[in-house]
């Protein structure tokens, strides 16, 4: 069944959502990849704060190509989530609700969604220039030294989505 | 012997890496629609619907395909009656590497070393294959290359006692463990015989045979319809959720190898299996 959801949401709200779900963001959700995953990994590690509140939010996993003039944003669809697995339980544990990306999670990141009631999402890999018309604003936040893999607050509206792993640990993947 | 300057392979590079990511080529387009019309699963048909609005915006509005714009695998084959003046040929194709990337809008994807990782910014150096042929031509084909489906690839080194099955078992096992990971529905290039590193070269060449095309040799033919209906039966299906489309074709080439070895390279690619062929 489809659904709306503004982002960032609740724990109540991610409950509601079930695997297999098709479900319409709107609202504020911020990217980050391999290489801004280690470098909020080392943050923690030294006990200073991340650059951004992830308690509530979503991390799409995401590094747009270069925006032509006048659009916020390039193409920008999803990239393989399981490389971000090292780092996912951690982000977790501090409050994460949601992740965008595509393919499959490891036994641990899904005891972490469970275990703090979170969500995994799956965007259609390989359809960034359609994904993208869903993006209204890009604002990098921080790590620009990073270039696409540089953390971005993204504006969304009707981002389309699919629950792969709903906040009980079903994984639409693993499906008979 | 026919002078080609340099400065020409540039420009045409510069303009293969820009069409590459924006078009897919009628092969691949052609094999998506037909997809679309036999796929069986809601969800799977939804799916491929979207790639193919994933294409028309692409085209329309110019926006890469996909965001992964690549890593740019080119196949070069300089005609032995070409004399190639004005500098050498691998700077002025890294110079239309650098070109296509930076004034193109495309996706600077490449880190310059593999531990240190720091990015190169124009998406440079390229991975370049040349070959030697009788003629006067310069030969250029571009595959641009995500690392979704390239980290998904695989080379099994088997026995000659494992034989056919052996690949069939081989080139299953890679796509079932890519699965959701490499964007299906895939292409799926196979390098069969040769030594370790020739099966992975063949099996990176055979992901720029048009899809629909077969190989000339009759059991190759019958082993590329054998797996793609083999792995279509996997259900994994488009995006990884479920359906009859997870390739849209096998592409296999073979080589001659050791009494000793049977060499298998599976080269994954996801649906957008960019090539441009231009001869200069």
């Amino acid at each position: 069944m489809e659904k709306k959801l503004t982002v960032p949401f609740t724990k109540e709200e991610a409950k509601t959502l079930k695997a297999g779900d098709m479900v319409s963001l709107t609202g504020t959700i911020y990217t980050a990849r391999d290489a801004a995953h280690k470098r909020m990994a080392e943050t923690l590690a030294k006990g200073e704060a991340l650059p951004f509140d992830i308690e509530g939010n979503v991390i799409y996993y995401m590094g747009p190509s270069p925006a032509r003039e006048g659009r916020p944003i390039g193409s920008a669809g999803p990239t393989t989530a399981g490389r971000m697995d090292k780092y996912t339980p951690q982000l977790l544990d501090l409050g994460m609700l949601g992740m965008i990306g595509k393919g499959k999670r490891t036994d641990a990141v899904k005891e972490a969604v469970v275990r703090n009631g979170a969500v995994y999402f799956a965007a259609i890999g390989g359809a960034g220039a359609l994904l993208s018309k869903a993006i209204t604003a890009s604002e990098v936040i921080a790590y620009d030294d990073l270039g696409t893999e540089a953390i971005r607050k993204l504006t969304v509206r009707d981002f389309p989505v699919i629950v792969v792993m709903d906040s009980e640990g079903t994984d639409l993947y693993k499906r008979e | 012997m026919r002078e080609l300057n340099v400065s020409q392979i540039t420009e045409t590079v510069k303009e293969m890496c820009i069409e590459a990511n924006h078009v897919l080529s009628p092969d691949m387009k052609a094999a998506l629609l037909k997809a679309k019309e036999n796929e069986e699963s809601a969800l799977g048909k939804e799916i491929l619907t979207k790639l193919e609005e994933n294409l028309a915006i692409a085209k329309e509005d110019m926006i890469p395909i996909c965001q992964d714009t690549g890593m740019a695998v080119f196949f070069v084959e300089v005609g032995q009656d070409v004399h190639l003046v004005g500098g050498n040929l691998e700077d002025a194709i890294n110079e239309g590497v650098h070109n296509g990337y930076v004034d193109g809008f495309l996706r600077k994807s490449v880190v310059s070393d593999p531990i240190e990782r720091v990015n190169t910014k124009d998406n440079t150096p390229a991975v370049i294959h040349y070959s030697i042929v009788p003629g006067d031509k310069v030969k250029l084909t571009i595959a641009p290359k995500g690392f979704g489906s390239e980290n998904m690839s695989r080379v099994f080194m088997l026995k000659p006692a494992e034989g056919i099955e052996g690949v069939k078992n081989a080139i299953l096992t890679a796509v079932k463990d890519a699965g959701p990971n490499a964007c299906p529905p895939m292409v799926v290039g196979v390098g069969i015989g040769g030594t370790f590193e020739k099966c992975a070269l063949l099996s990176k060449k055979a992901l720029t045979r048009p899809v629909g095309e077969h190989s000339e040799i009759p059991y190759v033919k019958e082993l590329e319809e054998e797996m793609l209906a083999k792995i279509n039966e996997t259900g994994i299906g488009p995006a990884g959720l479920g359906g009859r489309t997870t390739a849209l074709a096998v592409n296999i080439l073979t080589y001659p190898t050791h009494i000793a070895g049977l060499p298998v390279a599976v080269n994954i690619c996801c649906h957008v299996n960019r090539h441009v062929v231009r001869e200069v």
